[in-house]
């Protein structure tokens, strides 16, 4: 058998990304005004590489760069009913979601891979803030249970990105409902002693934040990322006061004790193979190339045992 | 009594005849018993006609009247031997955020519940009922100790939500909610929830992550506030109707969503006109819940909790 096949799994989406981007786009750095050309932009990981703010990711290109070889496998999500208030504000719901797939190119706000991350067996799950602001509703309470079923049933760690703006008002109460539903995903990766890993983004608030994205057992977060449950604009207004500079973001938290590390982009994919292989007993990662592979005892076929005759 | 909005025409009805009868008492001579009889029954008709069928908007306002009966009112009515037990353990004693040991029909059970005051001193004190991390970690606390000693866990919700401070923030009330809702699917003994007013978002399901969860009749349960919702959605604080309507935050759509598992009737006229009747069938219902998971393993009740909100929403308003 060929190692590489051993990486190359039936389904490979990640060589497929379904949005093209046009060669000559610029995108002008929302924190320090400098443009920076789209390939130079995706190659550093959407981080800018003057000021080292780090703009949203999307899942597929964070699993690009966080698999081995850039190779995952996706991880079916079951389907949620669709719309199931019937909701209505100035737009109809499903209009929304309709506008928000074409704009992505992705079906719902979460997605659910298997991988290897420095040859451990991982599985990992990210929200896309820009669908519908990576807001929580049934969809991506199914992939959080879909993901942590997953990783129960093959025994592997799970890693999960977070980003949202919050609750998918959209799906009202069923909405609030992610909070204890993902949490009892929680309890199931807890309960089996997997290692639960949350990198949370930028930003990560509301009901996200209040449930599974504070339950890892080890908390990264992206620099300058803003963690909070109430908006800083919503505590402004309720005590009528000016907040402190850098309040509710990474750093702010780490000081405050809620997280375990803040952690630049590009260091993340190493940070987590290290933190990873200590929390499975693994020995310590092999750096630079991966070495050949020992090559795997040639399958035998071992004749079944005869059967009376 | 506290007139709502939308029960103007009534106060206008129940006081005149307040008015007739004062003068019935201060001219003897007058006869104004038929008169009066009249405006009680053009009342009480009204009454029935505004309340059988509230809009969701004007259920939120029922549920917040200030004269519904709060926590503290139903400890004190159906629980004997409250023990308050204080602190969280590391940094404050939260009031907006009762709790501790009580005894409902001789049986001990551990006792939490959202408080939000009745009037200005105790309003500001309990915080409007607005928990801080303190008051979660307290409930966490609480609930362990619940598990340990094998005692059932009743939890009362009335809350506008999370309180929107620089404190709150500061000490990670989104860990601490976070924590108690992992805490109410851990626990080994049954956990019964009863919305008795507002169930304001995570700082509802921080506690009402339960094996039983009932409503009030006119008790609200939503992920936002309508007023926030418009304002977000609507771009208009005001659009709070349409919201509270597409919001689905009535006990009765909830339980059509299969999200709660039991609505408990109102007097005629809301909590707030049959203080003591509400709070008896709230009892009531508590008893009944309780008998319905009495005997259960922990193993089953933990189960029981799980797949519970794992199946929560996936059929939709069909539930
Ligand atoms: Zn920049």
């Amino acid at each position: 058998m060929n190692w590489i096949s051993n990486y190359v799994r039936p389904k490979i989406n990640s060589l497929f990304s379904r949005r093209e981007v046009p060669e000559n786009l610029w995108t002008k750095c929302p924190e320090c005004g400098t443009m920076l050309f789209h390939r130079e932009l995706a190659e550093n990981l959407n981080v800018c590489s003057n000021c080292d703010h780090h703009m949203a990711i999307s899942p597929r290109d964070r699993f690009k760069s966080l698999f081995d070889t850039g190779i995952f496998t996706e991880v079916k999500v079951p389907e949620a009913v669709v719309d199931p208030l019937h909701f209505k504000d100035q737009k109809k719901y499903p209009d929304r979601l309709k506008a928000a797939q074409k704009a992505t190119g992705e079906k719902e706000a979460m997605l659910v891979a298997e991988g290897e991350i420095g040859r451990t067996q991982v599985v990992a799950v990210a929200q896309d803030f820009s669908f519908m602001a990576g807001s929580m509703g049934m969809y991506v309470g199914n992939a959080i249970l879909a993901a942590a079923e997953r990783a129960v049933k093959l025994k592997r760690p799970l890693i999960l990105f977070s980003a949202a703006g919050g609750a998918r008002m959209q799906e009202g109460i069923l909405s609030l409902m992610q909070m204890p539903r993902t949490t009892v995903a929680v309890q199931m990766l807890k309960e089996a002693r997997l290692p639960y890993v949350v990198v949370l983004t930028h930003p990560t608030t509301g009901g996200v934040t209040a449930s599974y994205a504070m339950l890892g057992d080890v908390q990264i977060s992206e620099p300058n990322a803003l963690i909070c449950f109430a908006g800083p604009r919503v505590i402004e207004q309720t005590i009528r006061e000016k907040l402190p500079e850098g309040f509710q973001r990474a750093e702010y938290l780490l000081d405050h004790g809620m997280l375990d590390r803040v952690t630049h982009r590009k260091s993340l994919r190493e940070e987590l193979i290290t933190i990873l292989r200590m929390l499975t007993n693994q020995p310590p990662a092999v750096k630079g190339d991966l070495p050949a592979p020992t090559p795997e005892p040639a399958v035998v076929a071992t004749p079944a045992a005869p059967t009376a005759g | 009594m506290n007139y709502l909005e939308f029960e103007k025409p009534l106060a206008e009805i129940e006081g005149k005849a307040e008015e007739l009868r004062a003068m019935g008492r201060s001219n003897p001579e007058m006869d104004i018993a038929k008169e009066a009889e009249a405006l009680d029954k053009k009342a009480e008709a009204m009454l029935r006609d505004l309340y059988k069928d509230l809009t969701p908007w004007r259920k939120c306002l029922v549920a917040r009247h200030p004269e519904r009966p709060h926590c503290k009112d139903y400890i004190e009515a159906l629980f004997s031997e409250y023990t308050p037990l204080a602190g969280d353990r590391n940094f404050a004693d939260d009031h907006a955020v009762m709790g501790g040991l009580a005894r409902f029909n001789d049986q001990p059970v551990v006792l939490i519940g959202h408080e939000k005051g009745h009037d200005t001193k105790s309003r500001i004190e309990r915080n409007f009922g607005m928990a801080r991390p303190e008051g979660y970690r307290k409930a966490i606390r609480l609930m362990d100790m619940a598990d340990r000693f094998r005692l059932p866990v009743i939890t009362l919700v009335d809350t506008p939500g999370a309180y929107p401070g620089k404190g709150a923030e500061e000490r990670g009330q989104a860990e601490a909610i976070a924590r108690s809702t992992q805490k109410c699917l851990e626990i080994g003994v049954p956990l019964i929830s009863v919305v008795i007013g507002e169930g304001g978002s995570g700082g509802a399901v921080a506690f009402a992550t339960a094996n039983r969860v009932a409503m009030l009749e006119h008790s609200v349960y939503s992920v936002i506030s309508p007023e926030g919702c418009a304002s977000i959605l609507w771009k208009d604080a005001e659009k709070m109707r349409e919201a509270a309507e597409a919001l689905r935050l009535t006990a009765q759509d909830l339980q059509k969503l299969g999200v709660i598992d039991r609505i408990i009737k109102e007097p005629m006229g809301g909590a707030q006109r049959g203080r003591r009747e509400a709070i008896d069938a709230v009892g009531k219902g508590i008893e009944a819940m309780l008998k319905e998971l009495s005997g259960k393993k922990p193993e089953a009740l933990i189960k029981d909790r799980r797949s519970k909100f794992i199946e929560m929403g996936t059929k939709g308003l069909a539930a």
